[in-house]
């Protein structure tokens, strides 16, 4: 029976248009790189995490840490705005709201695939993170926080495919400040580090938080993009309406984050501790300043705002680039963040320590990143294909 | 002699008094204003916690010592040869690997100039047992903790699920990824290998053969450390004060 009515629901949203050659082998090949990416991951508790990550004493964490960050941001961006979108009706991105849904988990759960093999002991973390929770840890906060949410979107997209759309509303908005508040711990665990001046002070959760609005409607509008393009339709009115109305947000948003950008630098020029200024200095005109200058400046904020205004909220192809790009500069601007941080020797001064320490990612490091992306990339085909028909439900409410 | 005999006294003027006389008068104006200031600042806030010293000392204020003892190190810093016997000692007594960065002590070593003269500087660091540790706060397994008897930053490493953020978030790079058990270690003061045997001294500590490293319980006022640390002549010095992680590992030139 359970069987039978599992079917009927899967036969009501399933997608047959998309059952192509070319899905096929599209989804296969995200497979593939999945298992490729996890056997990296794998290979780190197998021969040891310090043999596999270029990690070190100095420098504890890198582009995996950053890279969960990156994932976790966007799924609270996506998070959110699907929220908004289901809790008040009426806003143009409704019509969307059930594919950023499905997306914000799948984004996070990319940031767990990626954290997972980062922790050297995952195992002891489902234990003791239950046995012997500490209150002031925001990692604690941010795991558990961010563990709710993806329960409670979950439940939320079972109650988004089987018709129940009280308790999708409910859990949605549940799952929303769950993501919000883990978002905010996500900071926190970087803004609360007095020992790295870079990142201490109260403006990184609010920064990561305006990170999220910048790429979940980035990403809101790519997915939406993208899942035209594999069905080789032509958005209705109504989904461009509400992909205007994301790219509207974005652009608001990717104003405001420059201008945080601009502050959070100028502040570490104007007095503080010296470390933190010689960590801006890594962006500036250091080992991180092709990263901040090509890719977080040019390619992550101006070129998109240039694209968006051509485009005129016009031509949804142009934002969807330009969405492309904002998601690129975010990946990059995450591990800057991240290095920057951590670059800069604590004994400067001493031992003849370089200005800034050596890191560059292994190729375990860059396998596992393409894992991440390939479970995003898994996760967008089998969303479309598996309940493309509740991703383009018609006039909301 | 009467209070009001000392107005028909001839003022001596100030050239006549020794400069001792008067570093004394400001020792005992310095001494009052500290104790009011320490004071009333400590009495702001809760016994409960581990303290600090007053505004503008990094020596902890007598009485607030929540641990039944509370340990901590004084360097005598230029005594510092570097011969790294402190090293060896504590590799061997708390079987710290080799390689990849693992130390629960080490040295560290510059160039100075002292009046035209190129010196060698010398500087032991370790764990600094903070009363406010970054590293406590941020673990989400509490995994590592301060010793209620001792007030030693000690590790639980069953319980470490290795994300590093101890590491992030101490200021002074005292912790390291041990491979052996597969967890975060970092000294302990030989709590478990020397200390919790009798020993009165770290492994560290025992084996400096130029007394630099002054191990004790602060709160006794019969030790060294205690002696060293309220001498009024010596100036004492804590790394990184400006992160408030109160550390209890302090600095002094012999």
């Amino acid at each position: 029976m359970a069987n039978n009515s599992l079917a009927n629901i899967f036969a009501e949203t399933q997608d047959t248009r998309l059952a192509t050659p070319g899905m096929n082998r599209a989804t296969i090949f995200s497979l593939l790189a999945i298992v490729a990416g996890l056997s990296c991951g794998v290979a780190s508790f197998i021969f040891g995490h310090e043999a596999i990550y270029n990690n070190t004493r100095e420098v504890p964490w890198g582009m995996l840490i950053s890279t969960y960050a990156f994932w976790a941001i966007t799924s609270t961006g996506l998070c959110i705005y699907a929220a908004i979108s289901h809790l008040f009706g009426g806003t143009r991105m409704a019509i969307v709201s059930n594919r950023m849904v499905w997306m914000s988990i799948v984004c996070i759960l990319a940031a767990f695939a990626t954290i997972g093999v980062e922790i050297a002991s995952p195992h002891r973390m489902i234990i003791y993170n239950i046995l012997s929770p500490n209150p002031t840890s925001n990692i604690w906060w941010m795991g558990t926080l961010y563990g709710l949410a993806v329960g409670c979107m979950i439940v939320e997209f079972f109650g988004i495919i089987t018709g129940l759309a009280r308790i999708a509303v409910i859990l949605g908005t549940m799952g929303a400040v769950a993501e919000i508040l883990a978002n905010s711990c996500l900071g926190g665990v970087f803004a609360t580090l007095p020992a790295r001046p870079y990142w201490y002070g109260g403006q990184l959760p609010i920064y990561f938080l305006t990170a999220a609005f910048l790429s979940g409607a980035a990403a809101t509008i790519l997915f939406n993009h993208l899942a035209y393009k594999i069905r080789k339709e032509k958005m209705s009115e109504a989904v461009r309406l509400g992909i205007k109305s994301a790219g509207k947000a974005m652009t608001l948003v990717l104003v405001l984050y420059t201008v945080a950008t601009f502050w959070r630098l100028i502040m570490y020029y104007v007095g503080g501790a010296e470390l933190g200024r010689i960590a801006a200095g890594a962006l500036i005109s250091g080992p991180l300043s092709i990263n901040f200058w090509v890719f977080e400046i040019a390619v992550g904020l101006i070129v998109p705002l240039l694209l968006v205004i051509f485009s005129r909220l016009e031509n949804i192809g142009m934002m969807a680039f330009a969405g492309l790009l904002i998601l690129i500069g975010q990946f990059v601007a995450r591990y800057d963040l991240v290095v920057a941080g951590l670059i800069v020797p604590e004994s400067l001064g001493w031992d003849n320590v370089p200005t800034y320490l050596d890191y560059v990612p292994s190729i375990f490091e860059f396998g596992v990143i393409i894992g991440s992306i390939s479970v995003v990339c898994f996760g967008f085909l089998m969303g479309e294909r598996v309940f493309g028909k509740i991703f383009e439900q018609k006039e909301h409410h | 002699m009467n209070i009001k005999d000392l107005e028909k006294e001839k003022n001596e003027g100030l050239d006549l008094l020794p400069s001792e006389e008067r570093r004394k008068f400001l020792k005992i104006g310095l001494a009052v204003t500290g104790v009011f200031l320490g004071g009333s600042v400590l009495s702001l806030t809760s016994v409960k916690s581990a303290k600090g010293g007053n505004s503008d000392s990094v020596i902890p204020a007598e009485g607030q010592y929540p641990y039944t003892k509370h340990y901590g190190m004084i360097m005598r810093q230029n005594n510092c040869v570097g011969c790294e016997k402190c090293v060896e000692a504590c590799r061997e007594t708390n079987h710290v690997p080799v390689g990849h960065g693992a130390w629960r002590t080490t040295i560290q070593e510059r160039l100075t100039t002292v009046d035209g003269v190129e010196k060698r500087e010398f500087r032991p660091i370790l764990c600094n047992h903070c009363n406010r540790p970054p590293c406590v706060r941020v673990c989400p397994t509490k995994a590592t903790y301060k010793d209620p008897e001792t007030g030693i930053v000690v590790m639980d490493y069953k319980k470490c699920i290795g994300c590093k953020t101890c590491m992030a978030a101490c200021p002074y790079n005292a912790r390291y990824f041990n491979h052996d058990k597969y967890a975060i270690d970092k000294c302990n003061f030989c709590l478990d290998t020397r200390l919790g045997m009798g020993e009165k001294e770290t492994a560290c500590a025992a084996a400096c053969p130029a007394k630099v490293r002054i191990f004790g319980d602060i709160k006794d006022k019969q030790s060294e450390i205690y002696r060293l640390l309220h001498e009024p002549d010596n100036a004492i010095w804590v790394l990184r004060p400006e992160t408030g992680a109160l550390p209890n590992v302090f600095y002094m030139n012999a």
